[in-house]
């Protein structure tokens, strides 16, 4: 019988917490206006869309703390298990001393309405932790997750700019009492599995005990990122007990190089992959920075993003371009599939009860492959897409050989354009082959008019973005 | 010897007075008040059909839903079910019998809890009668209000007589606000009859006025306070009115206080939005580009109730001729009802859409006559002998515009940018380049003349501090340290001698919205005179005292000169105090010379203009539309800015403002009626990524108001949102040069890259005729 422990424990800035009565759906931004008065952290969209609500969630790693900036609106209570949460009221002295970046934010009149300034004051602070000086690359992409109405940004990048003349980070007390929170945390961590409110939100102790789990309890919630299911929660009050939250296993979340394959756990964030990932399959990186926005990939999982099965859903198309297989289990049993076989239709895939997405091996590619990973979206940064593609292509002389074009955003699932691959498939790399398989894709796709885009303007820009990876890679010109 | 030097508290960039509070999260908006006691919450139920009869609302699942207190429904409202801004009579708290939109409120629920109420609202069981819904303003027939026409000379003999005439439609979308800090009212219900409410909202006293009629009892019962918004840009100015009204009826059928804050979902689809326009314009013009004559109807999708929409459409119709003389014209506006939610005021009121239409036909001459769109916009700004006067019969004074453009075109460097644009297009890539400058020339003043009033109070106290108080709300524009800094200068303390109080109407009655760029010229004034009455007795107590004559009194440093001695300021005040002189006063201002004949189409609404200039140069991908904005260069006259980090704080977020709503801001509503877009995963405004990278903004430092304003100051707010035209205009070219400029692309808005291919697709295939 596994050790049971009762309550969710955690630090809440200086404080430690414990709760026995955290539901699987409550946030932790209700559990910070509501329960603790700290009214700092604001609500703007409770869909982890507008940053307003970000604060920082400290997690053992390896012995050390690494705080990331999150969405608290869609970051549920019981997840914070063995962590630190650090809120906007932690950030000034004790005698009231502005923090470098708050006074930047003065500074530079960086608030207006200021109701977004709490979240962008901790987006900011998670960005001087790791860059006191950050290049305006930096600062724009550790904003992708936040919204101004009122400023324009400008004043709040010449604050991020300034904000390492105003302190750096050794002097900082998150820094300075790293350690200290570091034994406090490994002090909680106990090992236990942790029942909630009466079961209806379980943190398993360890893999085998969360497959056991699955397999007592195939109808749970599985519960990683909550990027999706905090939504479900927050907007369509969906009841998502009995939950299994699965975040805080290590060994569920590990990246692993080995052998010309990288293999990422489920539970590994945007975040946790990206470095693996975009050092590895070249021209990956500017894409990486296009999902979602920085607490968004600090949260969401690569595992929660093909497991929930989403047509538009931006690591698919990607993977599957790169030959991705997908690892799933179920109790002890382990079976692969190569990642396209799992989407079978829309809201439908290859998972059977009690099994659960374990992991997905990508094949590094081969260096001469033609690689071309292209989102499509209204708002560049920070949207879902209107289409995006993962395209790889190999070469035997002159000659395609293989060709592996993916898309979302064009059918129920994401899909190879097989018509379109086929049309490529043995001919010459050039301009009537890259047509060819253009007109094909009328036979592959018939996509769907809605808000993010119309069908005749999905169908032209997956056409267009074959063109875009032709010119990309245009063919090496004889000498 | 010298004094110290008079020191000029209007005029500095003195930081927000709440920028401290806003980084450490002490600033406290409606949702961060410590609550009070048993305080219930409410939510909203939300029609799903856009037109039809309620057959049934059976509301016997929500009553018994867990926390549930009660249910309110139209039967509930001892008062006049109506909160409309204008009194029309067309805009119930909730729908009695019918709904008019998806999203119209029909009950609300109270429960012990917010999250209680929300679920509690969606066990509600509704049958509709389904009713023929206009959705689209093209399928519209009835109008909200009277449409308005202004006209100067034949413009029917000119078209005919002109060399050359085109025709053309500009489609420009509508914008969701999107204020971060989303609606929310609480109620406290008092002794009797009375009742305190806590508003996010531009306009205390219409929340007042209409919480009183909703309840049926005089506007003296009723006092709404506002500290803070969490942003407003005209969607707390009548928007206010529905939660303020359903958390008082609350608060006063159960006798708690009672809060309503919906979520982002509920906010963006039960509140009105900017108006999307449909303009038909038809223009005569010459070879050069001169243009004769313009006849355009701007028509407007209102939705269900006329709310502003009167007013609004008036207003496109003051801005259609944005800087251009116009020798012979004619505006008719068509404010159409549709089924969809009322749409209200948003930053520009109208002129923004008005201010598109014009630039558009300048796009239009400038293709068809083969000439740069800045050639011809010199060709017709106004100015000149006989060429100053607008399509209202005001004629334009105090033009500084082509003053602004030639030093921004100087300074963004814009005539040899424009020349590299063109060599890049040249080169026939897959990226194309666009470059554009456009003018701004806004109205300043309320086109309903009685609004353009404020009041304002003062008050010293012993230890000389002193309480400021005024209509005007704070939405982040930064009024509050602007007319704070106008009574610091006055009495000549330290700025943090002034303390900062919320609005309340029971401090200053009857007032404004804080709107149409009017804060700080009327309650600035307001609170000016409030001031310098008590700054008048204080000197005629002090000259009797001290036996001297008037002007050897001076305030300098918190400190007061009295002859050849000096007191600290807040001696003067004790003394004075003893003395029985009263220290505190009201203050009061109306703004002179404005007067409007609608019916005639003459007057003079505004009592002055606010210029603006900007050039955004864009680079366009044009296999995906995608494109990214590469510079803009702004130069704004702000007057003489009361404070320019706060007036470029406006220009900046005015013009990114702007800019979303030209490009990625899309509402989407499907043929149900139902709004698509109604969160910020599907409704996207700009991100800081999204900010120009070269980014380069000015206040012309030289310009002075040549009215009488407060410091000589300008409005701020509106203006530099128009500037957006010019994204539009550098967009278009780009797209243009994928067809050798030779027609105008006739780029409508939101312009997605979605809109920007098939633009592209467009002209490959007319030019391919």
């Amino acid at each position: 019988m596994t050790a049971l422990r009762r309550e969710v424990r955690f630090l809440l800035n200086d404080e430690e917490v414990a709760l026995g009565d955290a539901g699987p759906g409550d946030s932790l931004l209700e559990f910070l206006r509501l329960r603790r008065g700290l009214t700092g952290t604001k609500e703007g969209c409770a869909e982890g869309d507008c940053g307003a609500c970000t604060v920082l969630v400290g997690r053992l790693r390896d012995g050390d703390v690494r705080y990331e900036a999150v969405n608290s609106c869609i970051r549920l209570l019981p997840s914070l298990d063995g962590c630190h949460v650090v809120t906007v009221e932690h950030l000034a002295g004790p005698d009231g001393a502005l923090h470098p970046v708050q006074q930047a934010m003065v500074d530079c009149h960086g608030s207006q309405c200021g109701f977004c300034t709490p979240g962008i004051v901790m987006a900011l602070y998670a960005l001087w932790l790791e860059r006191p000086r950050p290049s305006d690359a930096e600062v724009r992409r550790a904003l992708q997750g936040n919204l101004c109405r009122c400023t324009g940004y400008a004043p709040i990048l010449r604050a991020a700019a300034s904000a390492g003349d105003y302190g750096l980070p050794e002097d900082d007390g998150l820094v300075r009492n790293r350690q200290a929170v570091g034994a406090r945390l490994a002090a909680m961590a106990d090992g236990k599995r942790v029942e909630l409110a009466g079961g209806g939100a379980v943190l398993p102790a360890d893999m085998d005990d969360l497959a056991e789990m699955l397999s007592a309890e195939p109808a749970a919630t599985l519960v990683a990122g909550s990027t999706d299911v905090g939504v479900w929660v927050n907007k369509d009050l969906r009841d998502i007990a009995p939950a299994v939250f699965i975040n805080h296993l290590d060994e569920l979340g590990g990246i692993a190089a080995d052998g010309g394959t990288i293999r990422i756990g489920a539970t590994a964030s945007y975040s946790d992959a990206e470095a693996a990932l975009t050092e590895a399959v070249p021209g990956l990186a500017d894409y990486w920075s296009r999902i979602g926005g920085w607490q968004i990939r600090n949260m969401g999982t690569v595992g929660g993003n093909i497991a929930n099965g989403s047509p538009i859903a931006d690591l698919p198309p990607v993977l599957i371009a790169l030959g991705a297989e997908l690892v799933l289990r179920k109790g002890r049993e382990r079976r692969v599939l190569p990642l396209e076989a799992y989407f079978l239709d829309y809201g439908r895939q290859d998972l059977t009860p009690g099994e659960f997405v374990e992991g997905v091996r990508v094949p590094v590619p081969a260096a001469e492959a033609r690689l071309g990973f292209y989102k499509v979206s209204k708002r560049r940064d920070e949207d879902i897409s209107s289409v995006c593609a993962g395209f790889m292509v190999r070469m035997r002389g002159s000659c395609v050989e293989e060709a592996r074009l993916a898309f979302g955003g064009m059918a129920a699932t994401p899909k190879r354009a097989e018509a379109a691959e086929a049309a490529l498939c043995g001919r010459q790399w050039g301009e009537a082959a890259v047509d060819a398989a253009g007109q094909a894709l009328a036979r592959d796709f018939t996509p769907i008019s809605d808000w993010r885009a119309s069908a005749e303007y999905r169908a032209l820009v997956a056409r267009n973005l074959l063109k875009r990876f032709y010119l990309d890679n245009l063919p090496a010109v004889s000498p | 010897m010298t004094g110290p030097a008079l020191r000029d508290h209007m005029h500095r960039a003195h930081r927000h007075d709440s920028a401290a509070r806003h980084v450490t999260g002490l600033a406290a908006y409606a949702d961060d008040m410590v609550e009070p006691t048993g305080m219930l919450h409410a939510c909203l139920g939300l029609s799903t059909a856009a037109h039809a009869g309620i057959e049934e609302l059976d509301l016997a699942q929500v009553r018994t839903a867990p926390g549930v207190v009660g249910v309110l429904t139209a039967a509930d409202i001892p008062g006049e079910n109506d909160i409309s801004p204008v009194g029309a009579g067309d805009d119930p708290v909730f729908a009695d019998g019918a709904v008019s939109f998806c999203g119209q409120p029909m009950f609300a629920v109270i429960a012990k809890t917010r999250a209680e109420a929300r679920r509690a609202a969606r066990r509600a069981r509704v049958s509709y009668e389904p009713r023929q819904a206009v959705i689209e303003t093209e399928d519209a027939v009835e109008t909200v209000s009277e449409p308005l026409t202004l006209a100067r000379g034949d413009v029917e003999a000119a078209l005919e007589a002109a060399p050359r005439r085109l025709q053309g439609t500009l489609r420009v979308g509508g914008q969701d606000h999107f204020y971060l800090e989303s609606h929310i009212a609480f109620a406290l219900p008092g002794e009797d009859d009375e009742v305190r409410v806590v508003s996010s909202t531009q306009h205390p006293s219409e929340v007042q006025h209409v919480v009183a009629h909703v309840l049926g009892v005089p506007s003296s019962a009723v006092t709404v306070n506002v500290r803070r918004m969490g942003g407003a840009f005209g969607g707390k100015e009548s928007q206010s009115n529905l939660f303020a009204a359903v958390a008082a009826l609350a608060a006063r059928k159960f006798g708690r206080a009672v809060k309503l804050r919906p979520d982002r979902d509920d906010d963006m689809t039960a509140t009105g939005k900017r108006h999307d326009f449909r303009v038909d314009y038809d223009v005569g013009f010459d070879d050069e580009g001169r243009i004769l004559a313009v006849d355009s109807v701007l028509t407007a999708r209102c939705g269900f109730s006329v709310d502003l929409s009167g007013a609004v459409s008036d207003r496109a119709l003051f801005h259609a001729d944005n800087a251009y003389f116009f020798p012979a014209v004619r505006l008719r506006s068509r404010p159409m009802r549709t089924n969809t939610v009322s749409n209200t005021a948003f930053r520009g009121f109208g002129s923004p859409q008005g201010v598109m239409a014009a630039e558009r036909i300048i796009e239009e001459v400038a293709y068809a006559a083969g000439r740069s769109p800045l050639d011809i916009r010199k060709a017709n700004f106004y100015g000149g002998a006989g060429r100053d006067m607008t399509p209202y019969h005001q004629p334009v004074e105090d033009n500084i515009l082509p003053r602004l453009v030639a030093e921004i075109e100087e300074r963004a460097d814009y005539a040899s940018r424009r020349q590299k644009v063109l060599d890049f297009n040249a080169r026939g890539g897959v990226l194309r380049r666009g470059i554009a400058l456009t003018p701004v020339k806004f109205g300043v003043s309320f086109t309903a003349t009685w609004m353009n009033q404020a009041g304002a109070l003062v008050h010293v106290y012993r230890d000389g501090s002193i309480h400021l108080n005024h209509g005007g709300t704070e939405m982040g524009q930064g009024l509050f340290v602007k007319v704070a800094s106008v009574v610091a200068d006055c009495f000549q303390v330290d700025l943090d001698c002034v303390r900062i109080t919320a609005t309340s109407t029971g401090k200053v009655p009857n007032t404004s919205a804080t709107a149409a760029s009017t804060g700080s010229d009327l309650n600035g004034m307001a609170a000016f005179e409030a001031a310098e009455t008590i700054r008048g007795r204080l000197v005629a107590f002090a000259a009797e005292r001290w036996n001297v004559e008037p002007g050897q009194v001076a305030f300098e440093a918190g400190r007061v000169r009295i002859g050849n001695q000096e007191i600290a300021f807040a001696e003067l005040v004790e003394a004075a105090y003893m003395a029985r002189v009263q220290l505190s006063a009201t203050g009061f201002y109306r703004t002179p010379e404005i007067h409007w004949d609608r019916a005639a189409g003459r007057g003079r609404p505004f009592y002055y203009f606010a210029y603006s200039a900007g050039v955004t140069e864009v680079e366009v991908d044009t296999l995906t539309g995608e494109y990214r904005v590469l510079r803009v260069d702004i130069l704004h006259d702000a007057g003489r800015s009361l404070n320019p980090a706060i007036d470029l704080g406006q220009v900046e977020g005015g013009f990114i403002q702007g800019m979303g709503w030209v490009t990625t801001e899309e509402l989407w509503w499907d043929g149900e009626g139902r709004l698509r877009t109604h969160a910020p995963s599907t409704y996207k405004i700009p991100l800081a990524s999204d900010c120009p990278p070269v980014f380069n903004v000015h206040l012309a430092e030289w310009s002075e108001n040549a009215k009488p304003t407060i410091g000589r100051s300008k409005a701020i707010g509106e203006p530099p949102l128009l500037l957006c035209a010019s994204v539009v205009e550098a967009l278009s070219m780009a797209v243009a040069s994928t067809a050798g400029y030779r027609r105008c692309p006739r780029l409508d808005t939101p312009a997605t890259p979605e809109r920007l291919l098939l633009a592209i697709e467009r002209l490959r295939r007319e030019g391919g005729e």
